[in-house]
C-alpha cells in the first residue's frame, strides 16, 4: 500500500504537470499576445449565446418537469426518472443522429410539415446546437431539481395545506426558495457544459455564424494549420471555463442535504393533474423519439454493416477497455496516495484533490490541443491517435473514479486496516484482501463509467484521426459527412448498444460478487 | 370532543384502528412505543393520512372526508413549524392569510399574539435567529391567530431541554385554558402528561387505546402499558 500510494501520487503529479505542459505550450503558440479577429469574435460571441440559451432552455423545461415528476405518482415514474441518467453515457453523435431522424431535413416532423404544405425544418446552426443541448441537459437538471424537491421537509408540504396554501403561495412559500438555492448552480452546470461541448457544434453548428470556439480550434489545426490562432482560441476557451467553474463553486453553496432518496410527494394537488401530465409526456417524447429513431434506423442496417465499421467498432472496444483499465489503475493508486496524504498532511492532500478536480475544467479538446502542439516536433501525433484518446478519456473519467474510491480505500484503512495491521498484513496479501474487496463495486463503476464515455467520444479523435486509426464515432461521422445515411445509423445504434452494453456489463462485474 | 367510529387509519402501508371519545376541552397526552402509530394519530385528525373505514367526528361534525384547510385543526411538528425565508411576524401572518395581505386590524392582533407568547420585539427575526423554544412560541402564536378548537402537538417539545420544556407545557396549558382547546399532544416523557394532561391514552400493536384519567393510568395502569413504562 505504501509504494502504491507513492507511485499514486507521482501519477498525479505528472497529470498536472502534463496539463501544465500543455497550457504553457499553448501560450507558446498564441506568442503570448492574443491578437483576436473578427472571425474570433464571432466564436466567442456564438459560444456564450448558445450555452446561454442552453442554460435558459434546460432550466425553463427542467422546473416544470422536476415539479410534475415530484408531485404526481404514475407507473413508469420510477423508470423514467432512472432513464433521465442515461443521457450522460448517450454518446453524442448517436443522438444528434436521433436528433436529424426526427427535426432534421429529412425527419419525422418535416414529413409533417411539408404534408400540410408548409418549409421541411432546417435546424444546423444554433437552433440545431441548442436543441442537442437541450436533449442531453433537460434530463440533467431535472435529476438535480428532484433532489432539491427531495429536500423540502414534508412538514412544510402538511403545513402549506393545513394554512390552505393555494398554487400561488406553495410555489412562492415553499419551492421558490428551495429553486433560489439550487437553480444557479444547475445552470452555470449547464452553461459550463454547453462552453466546451465539441461534437454537438462539430455536427449541428459550423459555418461562419454557428462556430463555438472549439470548433474553431479544431479548424485552425486540422485546416489552416494555424497554430498561433489555435493556441490563443484555447486560452480563451479555457479562462472561460474557468470562471465559469470558479463563480460556479462560489455560488455553490453545501446543500442541507437530507438522508433518504426522492421521496414521492404525497401531497399532490387534483388541480394542475393535466398539465403536469402534458408536460412530463411531451418531455418524454422530446428525450425519447431520437433514441427511438436510432434504434428504428439502425437496426435493419446492424446486419449489413460495412466492413469499415466492424473494423472500427473493434478497435472503439479496444480503447474503451484500455481508458477503463488506465482510470481504474490510476485512480486506485492515486486514492491510496490521497488517503495517506489526508492521514499525514491533510491540507496538502485538499489542496492535491481539488487541483485534480481542476481537470475536469479543462476542456478534453484544449488538452490535446496543447499535447498536439508539444508533440508535434518529436512524434507524428497522428500515429499516437489512439494512445491520446484512451489517456485523455481516461482522465475525463478520473474525477469520476476519484470520487467513488476516496471514501472507499478510506473506509478500508478505518475498518478492515486496523485488523490488517495486527495481523501484520502487508504487501500484496493487505491490497488483496484488506482493500480489494472494498473497492470491487466503486471500480466496476469507475471502469464502466470510463468505457462508455470514450467508446462515444468523438472530440479527441476528430482532431487526429485518421483512416487507420478511425473509432466507431467516427466513422459514424463520415458515414453521415457523406449522406450515407442507412451505414451512419446502424453505426449508431451499434455504438448505442455497445456504450451502454460495456458500461452495464463492467458495472454488473461489480456487483456479482457477495457483497462485503 | 373527538371521536373515532370503528376507523382504520392508513399511513403509507402501515394500519392503526381507533375506536375511541376522547373529551374536550382538555389536555390529551398520547404515549406508546416509537413506530406504534401515534403520529399516524395526529396525521388522521389533521387529513393528512387516510381514514380506510369508519368516520371521524371532531364536535358534532364529520370530518372524514373534509380537507385538512377546513379541519378545526392545528398541529405543531417537533420541526420546520417555520417557513425559513420569512420573519416571524410573517410566519405568524400565515395563520390568518396565507397570501400575507394583513389590514391594519390584523397587523395589531398578529402583535398581541406576539406579547401574549413572550415574543415581543422579535417579529422582524428569521427563524435561523431564534433559539428552538422561540421558535416552537412563533408556532403557537400562529396557532394561536388561526384560532381552531383543536391543537395537536407531535413531540413539539422533543429537542428541547428539560427546563425549556417545562416552560413551554405551561404556555399550551395557559393557552388551552384561555381558548377552551382540545389539546392532543405526542409525548415520549410520562413527566410531561403527569404534569399537564387530563387524560392520556396509549397507543400500541396497531390500536389506538382509549384515554384514560391520567392519575388513573398511572396508579393502575393496564399489562401493555406498565411493561412500556417499566414498571413492575
Ligand atoms: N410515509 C410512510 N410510509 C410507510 N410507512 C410509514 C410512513 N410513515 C410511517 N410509517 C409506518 O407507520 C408506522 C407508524 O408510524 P408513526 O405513526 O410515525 O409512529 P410513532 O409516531 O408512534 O413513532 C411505523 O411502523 C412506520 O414504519
Ligand atoms: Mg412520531
Amino acid at each position: 500500500m505504501k509504494v502504491t500510494g507513492w507511485v499514486g501520487i507521482a501519477a498525479g503529479l505528472l497529470i498536472l504537470l502534463s496539463c501544465a505542459a500543455a497550457i504553457s505550450a499553448l501560450i507558446g503558440a498564441s506568442g503570448g499576445a492574443i491578437s483576436v479577429s473578427g472571425a474570433d469574435f464571432s466564436a466567442i460571441r456564438f459560444t456564450l449565446l448558445q450555452a446561454a440559451l442552453s442554460a435558459l432552455g434546460s432550466l425553463l423545461i427542467a422546473v416544470p418537469l422536476a415539479r410534475a415528476l415530484a408531485r404526481r405518482r404514475f407507473r413508469g415514474r420510477d423508470l423514467l426518472v432512472t432513464a433521465m441518467g442515461a443521457p450522460f453515457l448517450l454518446p453524442v453523435l448517436v443522438a444528434v443522429l436521433g436528433l436529424l431522424a426526427i427535426w432534421g431535413r429529412n425527419g419525422v416532423l418535416s414529413a409533417l410539415m411539408e404534408s400540410v404544405g408548409a418549409e421541411r425544418l432546417n435546424i444546423y446552426g444554433l437552433t440545431g446546437v441548442v436543441l442537442a443541448h437541450l436533449f442531453f441537459n433537460i434530463p440533467l437538471v431535472t435529476r438535480l431539481l428532484l433532489q432539491g424537491w427531495a429536500t423540502i421537509p414534508p412538514e412544510h408540504l402538511r403545513l402549506g395545506q393545513q394554512l390552505g396554501f393555494g398554487p400561488v403561495e406553495r410555489f412562492r412559500l415553499i419551492e421558490m426558495p428551495m429553486l433560489r438555492t439550487v437553480l444557479p448552480g444547475a445552470g452555470l452546470l449547464v452553461f459550463l457544459l454547453c462552453i466546451s461541448s465539441f461534437a454537438i457544434a462539430l455536427t449541428l453548428g459550423g459555418g461562419p455564424r454557428a462556430t463555438t470556439l472549439e470548433l474553431a480550434i479544431y479548424q485552425a489545426i486540422r485546416f489552416e494549420f494555424d497554430l498561433p490562432r489555435a493556441g490563443t482560441l484555447a486560452m480563451i476557451q479555457t479562462g472561460l471555463c474557468l470562471i465559469v467553474a470558479a463563480v460556479t463553486m462560489l455560488i455553490a453553496r453545501p446543500g442541507e442535504a437530507r438522508a433518504g432518496m426522492i421521496h414521492p410527494d404525497p401531497f399532490s394537488p387534483p388541480e394542475g393533474r393535466v398539465l403536469d401530465g402534458v408536460v412530463i409526456a411531451s418531455v418524454a417524447m422530446f428525450l425519447s423519439g431520437p433514441v427511438l429513431a436510432v434504434i428504428l434506423r439502425g437496426a435493419p442496417a446492424l446486419l449489413e454493416l460495412p466492413y469499415g465499421v466492424v473494423e472500427a467498432a473493434i478497435r472503439s472496444i479496444l480503447v474503451a477497455l484500455s481508458s477503463a483499465i488506465l482510470t481504474v489503475g490510476v485512480g486506485m493508486a492515486l486514492s491510496i496516495g490521497l488517503v495517506r496524504m489526508a492521514e499525514l498532511r491533510p491540507r496538502l492532500a485538499r489542496v492535491f484533490e481539488a487541483a485534480m478536480l481542476l481537470v475536469l475544467v479543462i476542456s478534453p479538446f484544449v488538452l490535446a490541443t496543447g499535447w498536439f502542439i508539444l508533440l508535434r516536433g518529436h512524434v507524428d501525433p497522428f500515429a499516437i491517435a489512439l494512445p491520446m484518446v484512451v489517456t485523455i478519456n481516461a482522465l475525463m473519467a478520473l474525477p469520476f473514479a476519484l470520487r467513488a474510491f476516496v471514501p472507499a480505500v478510506a473506509m478500508a484503512r478505518r475498518t478492515d486496516g486496523r485488523l490488517a495491521d495486527m495481523l501484520g498484513l502487508t504487501g500484496y496479501t493487505r491490497l488483496r484482501h484488506v482493500l480489494l474487496p472494498h473497492m470491487r463495486g466503486p471500480a466496476a463503476f469507475a471502469a464502466g463509467l470510463a468505457a462508455a464515455l470514450s467508446m462515444g467520444d468523438l472530440g479527441v479523435i476528430a482532431l487526429f484521426g485518421s483512416t487507420t486509426t478511425a473509432t466507431l464515432p467516427l466513422v459514424m461521422y463520415q458515414l453521415m459527412g457523406a449522406y450515407r445515411m442507412e451505414a451512419a445509423a446502424g453505426a449508431a445504434l451499434l455504438l448505442l448498444l455497445l456504450s451502454f452494453g460495456m458500461f452495464a456489463v463492467i458495472d454488473r462485474l461489480g456487483k456479482s460478487h457477495d457483497p462485503v | 370532543m373527538i371521536r373515532f367510529d370503528g376507523a382504520v387509519l392508513r399511513n403509507g402501508g402501515f394500519s392503526l384502528r381507533a375506536d375511541l371519545t376522547v373529551l374536550g376541552p382538555g389536555i390529551c397526552a398520547i404515549v406508546g412505543p416509537s413506530g406504534a402509530g401515534k403520529s399516524t394519530l395526529l396525521l388522521a385528525l389533521a387529513g393528512f393520512a387516510s381514514i380506510g373505514a369508519g368516520r371521524l367526528m371532531i364536535g358534532e361534525q364529520d370530518v372524514t372526508a373534509l380537507p385538512p384547510a377546513q379541519r378545526p385543526v392545528s398541529v405543531l411538528f417537533q420541526d420546520h413549524n417555520l417557513f425559513a425565508h420569512l420573519d416571524v411576524a410573517a410566519n405568524v401572518s400565515l395563520g390568518l392569510r396565507p397570501d400575507l395581505r394583513l389590514n391594519a386590524a390584523q397587523k395589531s392582533r398578529v402583535q398581541q399574539v406576539l406579547q401574549h407568547t413572550g415574543l415581543q420585539g422579535l417579529s422582524a427575526r428569521k427563524p435561523a435567529m431564534l433559539s428552538g423554544g422561540q421558535q416552537q412560541r412563533v408556532a403557537i402564536a400562529r396557532a394561536l391567530l388561526r384560532d381552531r378548537p383543536v391543537l395537536l402537538l407531535d413531540e413539539a417539545f422533543g429537542a428541547l431541554g428539560p427546563g425549556l420544556r417545562r416552560e413551554m407545557l405551561t404556555l399550551v396549558r395557559t393557552v388551552a385554558v384561555e381558548q377552551n382547546l382540545t389539546v392532543l399532544m405526542v409525548t415520549h416523557e410520562p413527566e410531561d402528561a403527569r404534569a399537564i394532561a387530563d387524560h392520556v391514552l396509549f397507543v400500541a400493536q396497531g390500536q389506538v387505546h382509549p384515554p384514560l384519567p391520567t392519575a388513573e393510568f398511572f396508579a393502575a395502569p393496564p399489562r401493555a402499558v406498565a411493561d412500556y413504562l417499566g414498571l413492575d
